[in-house]
């Protein structure tokens, strides 16, 4: 197990140089020049050969890359992530509340498809093939063919405007999360009570629930007992689920002006905000790598079988 | 063959497989198919009902939707479809070449792959978009380098099950090369999973695009596209929601279909999925729900 998880770890090591390495490079891939894009950003009238020049050596452009690759790094490890080519404040006072936003909207969905997913998992496997299962089922077919955006709007055009019961935006009160909530649990979970649908019935046909009905345990109990073997490869799947619904609620924040991270980034793709960018994808790719590198370390300690795998 | 006796069976399946095909048709002779040219402008026309030479109504130019509707095909169906099948290609090169050599060439791409599987795909997307700027080709770019490392995965445990069996050792021992061992005894039995692996992703593929033009971040007006569309009827949908429905049910309709008939690949493959109860599972669950608990990354 020990050798495990520090495989594990040193494995992450190289994999976070690497996305450092990317995040930094990205500026210098773009098909506009950094300086000239802090030009347009900051909406000087007449760009010229001079002023760019100028731009250039203001931001050290003219230093080795190797140099400027450790500062920024240096820069980053203290949340000096640089300041916006548009407003000109600091990336990480922007970044900081977004972040922290997109975070309560995910850690709440994520309670909602969990709770959802093993609900329906759970009630589609112990009614296999009746009416409840088909009907689950065909429900979660249709719901997950559906665009989520498309559903969103639709949600909100009938919860927010024709009923008025819901606020179109924003995160004000309690119920600006009901819908985006909604639609993000519906687009995951209707993935994931397969998981747990199809563990639940690999776990029924196994030797000890057939012990424990023979000796006439209760239906509840046993149940019970398939649950908690069954929920071994849900907790993997749901550790990776985080920082999945975390990098992928751009459309769902956009559409409900949620003002987290989804919103931040598109804004600073149209208006090439690049310093924006790099923190954005730095952030996210960080937290990924560390979520995943987590979820297998725990898988791994409640599933010997996991250790073996390579 | 295989794919006609599989429609045979499945009545559902020949449906849904119909209805791409012509939606495939339809796409590639759309200046056949409508009635009327896309971006063609009227402004006296402007949110008109449906009518006898408009079917579906127009939109907030006066241009025809249904039109739209069948040109923006191309971008949401054709192209994601052409996307896919470079990343398959690319993932079916490195997972024939690490499955079939083995040895140093296996670990060096599955490596490869763990480090490309490592990033989450729909922020790199985004990042791409980010330093090329707006785009649907910038998208697709960025789909085909962020997913052949997942088809390349499965693609080498297929080949894996296969590069031992008898027939290929004998092949290799009569000293057939390598590459035509590849083509002509590993790629007829590997297909099937090829097609299954790949199958499954077409719907998720085909909603993030759409999703991402429906952000702006993807095709340019005045170009239709599915999403784009839904992205115009967003702006006076409390006026007009009607607009919103024909693009929604279209891309609906599609990925449903694709689903469906992906499943169904499934069912036909993995004689297992179909009743669950007499068989164990190995490990509690099956390749196909594995793929699509893990396709959502």
């Amino acid at each position: 197990m020990k050798r495990y998880v520090l495989g594990k770890v040193v494995f992450a090591i190289p994999l976070l140089i690497i996305i450092t390495f990317l995040a930094f490079g990205l500026n210098h891939l773009s098909p506009v020049e950094p300086a000239e894009a802090v030009l347009h950003a900051q909406g000087v009238p007449e760009i010229t050969k001079e002023l760019i020049a100028e731009t250039r050596e203001k931001l050290g452009m003219n230093d080795p890359f190797l140099f400027r690759y450790g500062s920024w790094l240096l820069d980053c490890l203290r949340l000096d992530f640089g300041s916006s080519y548009v407003t000109g404040l600091p990336v990480w006072s922007q970044l900081g509340p977004a972040f922290l936003n997109t975070l309560k909207l995910t850690l709440v969905s994520m309670a909602a498809i969990v709770g959802l997913s093993i609900a329906l998992g759970v009630g589609s496997a112990l009614r296999e093939g009746r009416l409840l299962d088909k009907g689950i089922r065909g429900a979660a077919f249709l719901l997950t063919s559906m665009p989520p955006y498309w559903l969103a709007t639709l949600m909100i055009w009938y919860f927010s405007v024709k009923l008025d019961l819901l606020p179109t935006s924003g995160m004000d009160a309690w119920q600006s999360y009901i819908l985006p909530v909604a639609i993000i649990t519906i687009s995951y979970a209707g993935i994931y009570f397969r998981v747990i649908r199809s563990s639940m019935l690999g776990n029924l046909n196994e030797d000890y629930v057939l012990y424990a009905r023979a000796n006439g345990l209760l239906e509840l109990l046993v149940t019970k007992h398939i649950l908690r073997n069954s929920l071994q490869v849900a907790v993997s799947v749901f550790g990776m689920a985080i920082p999945v619904i975390l990098g992928s609620t751009v459309v769902v924040e956009n559409l409900f002006a949620w003002p987290g991270l989804g919103s931040l980034s598109v804004r600073a793709i149209l208006s090439r905000d690049y310093p924006v960018i790099q923190a954005y994808v730095l952030i996210l790719a960080v937290t990924f790598v560390f979520f995943n590198t987590l979820s297998d370390i725990v898988n791994a300690a409640m599933n010997p079988k996991a250790r073996m795998d390579r | 063959m295989k794919l006609l006796s599989i429609m045979r069976r499945d009545k559902w399946a020949a449906v849904c497989f119909t209805f791409l095909s012509a939606v495939i048709a339809a796409g590639i002779f759309a200046p056949w198919f409508a009635p009327h040219p896309p971006e063609e402008v009227h402004m006296e026309l402007r949110f008109a009902g449906a009518s006898w030479t408009y079917w579906l109504g127009n939109d907030h130019l006066g241009r025809c939707v249904l039109s739209r509707l069948i040109y923006g095909i191309r971008p949401s169906v054709l192209w994601v479809l052409a996307a896919l099948s470079a990343s398959v290609a690319i993932g079916a090169f490195a997972g024939f070449a690490a499955g079939y050599f083995r040895g140093k060439t296996d670990v060096l791409l599955m490596r490869l792959c763990d480090v490309m599987l490592s990033f989450p795909g729909y922020v790199m997307t985004l990042a791409v978009i980010g330093i090329m700027g707006p785009g649907l080709e910038h998208i697709l770019i960025a789909f085909v380098l962020m997913k052949w490392a997942w088809f390349a995965r499965i693609i080498r445990t297929s080949v894996l099950q296969y590069s031992n069996s008898d027939y290929v050792r004998f092949s290799k021992m009569l000293g057939l090369p390598g590459v035509s061992i590849m083509i002509r005894h590993l790629l007829p039995v590997t297909l099937p999973d090829i097609l299954v692996v790949s199958s499954s992703s077409f719907g998720s593929m085909i909603l993030q695009i759409s999703g991402f033009s429906f952000l702006g971040l993807g095709i340019q007006a005045p170009n239709a596209e599915w999403g784009m569309m839904l992205n115009e009827a967003r702006s006076v949908m409390f006026s007009k929601p009607e607009l919103m429905l024909a693009p929604g049910i279209a891309i609906v309709l599609v990925v449903s279909a694709v689903n469906f008939l992906s499943d169904s690949f499934q069912r036909m493959l993995d004689p297992r999925l179909m009743s669950s109860r007499p068989i164990r599972l190995k490990q509690g669950f099956s390749i196909s729900t594995r793929l699509k608990e893990r396709e959502v990354a």
